[in-house]
């Protein structure tokens, strides 16, 4: 009976504990991905001004009304401009943004290769 | 032919790179929120100052009436610049001033109001300074000109003679 106890208490405080954790791994991951306005080029993790901390505490808010991280990003871009955001959404004005690398990555592939092939 | 087109093309490139950045260089690097997009008050609930009610926004802003939403603070000495210049739109009947007292203690922000005067019909306490993020400001003092549950104007930073007479011509 007393081992059933213990099973009972550590399965009814386990899942609070991870769930705590895993609020504040997903807090942190979304802080370090917005941008401070205040102290420009920091992140609202690494800047400790009014704006970042009342900002930390919308966030942990926010998780808790159970929104997805990427509601919360749609939420704050909408308030500040996607600027707030350190990586960018996929949309129209950014293709160029995300493709630009991988196109250049290709070309220079395809530099090396015709390079290489011309020998033989 | 062949053998210039690379070299000539990644020469091309570089160039195009190099007048991207040299012209990037005259850009500021500070960035602020856009100013003149309309868009909806936030539906939030907030604590008054005086009364310690919890209140939707929109109970506050219910009116067709012209409403400035002001973001003060007592320790913020731009807000005491300005303070003169909402004493002024304070005597204007169609326009509500609300205040949104961000991140003080309740004591020094009496304290200011009754060395320099109330301007407001109504106060927003704002400890915590959340209220403010749900309008999308960043810092005190910052204006949100509001009519028809829209806001149609922010003013980030003091107030000034410019922003009044902006202001008068919206009202008009």
């Amino acid at each position: 009976m007393k081992i059933l106890k213990l099973f009972l208490i550590i399965f009814l405080i386990f899942p609070i504990h991870s769930l705590k954790a895993d609020n504040e791994v997903l807090k942190n991951k979304i802080a370090k991905n917005l941008r401070c306005l205040v102290c420009q080029g920091q992140s609202v993790y690494d800047s400790d001004s009014e704006f970042a901390n009342s900002l930390k505490i919308v966030v942990d808010n926010k998780i808790n009304e159970g929104l997805s991280e990427k509601q919360i990003y749609s939420y704050f871009q909408t308030k500040y401009g996607e600027w707030i955001l350190y990586d960018p959404l996929f949309s129209k004005n950014t293709y160029f943004l995300w493709l630009l690398p991988l196109l250049i990555f290709f070309l220079g592939g395809a530099i090396i290769f015709i390079n290489f092939k011309k020998p033989n | 032919m062949k053998n210039k087109l690379l070299p000539l093309s990644i020469t091309f490139v570089f160039i195009i790179i190099f007048i991207i950045f040299f012209k990037g260089l005259q850009n500021t690097n500070i960035y602020t929120p856009e100013t003149k997009t309309i868009y909806e008050v936030p539906s939030v609930s907030v604590k008054l100052f005086n009364s310690n009610e919890i209140v939707n926004t929109l109970e506050i802003f219910n009116s067709d009436k012209f409403y400035l939403l002001n973001i003060w603070s007592s320790w913020c000495v731009p807000c005491r610049k300005e303070h003169s210049i909402l004493m002024e739109l304070k005597k204007n009947n169609k326009l509500k001033v609300i205040g949104m007292n961000y991140k003080d203690s309740k004591e020094n922000a009496k304290n200011f109001l009754k060395e320099l005067g109330n301007p407001y019909d109504q106060i927003i306490f704002d400890s915590k300074g959340t209220n403010a993020i749900e309008w999308g400001a960043y810092g005190v003092p910052e204006s949100f000109l509001i009519n028809n549950n829209k806001i149609i104007k922010k003013y980030i930073g003091p107030l000034n003679k410019v922003s009044i007479e902006e202001i008068e011509l919206y009202i008009k």
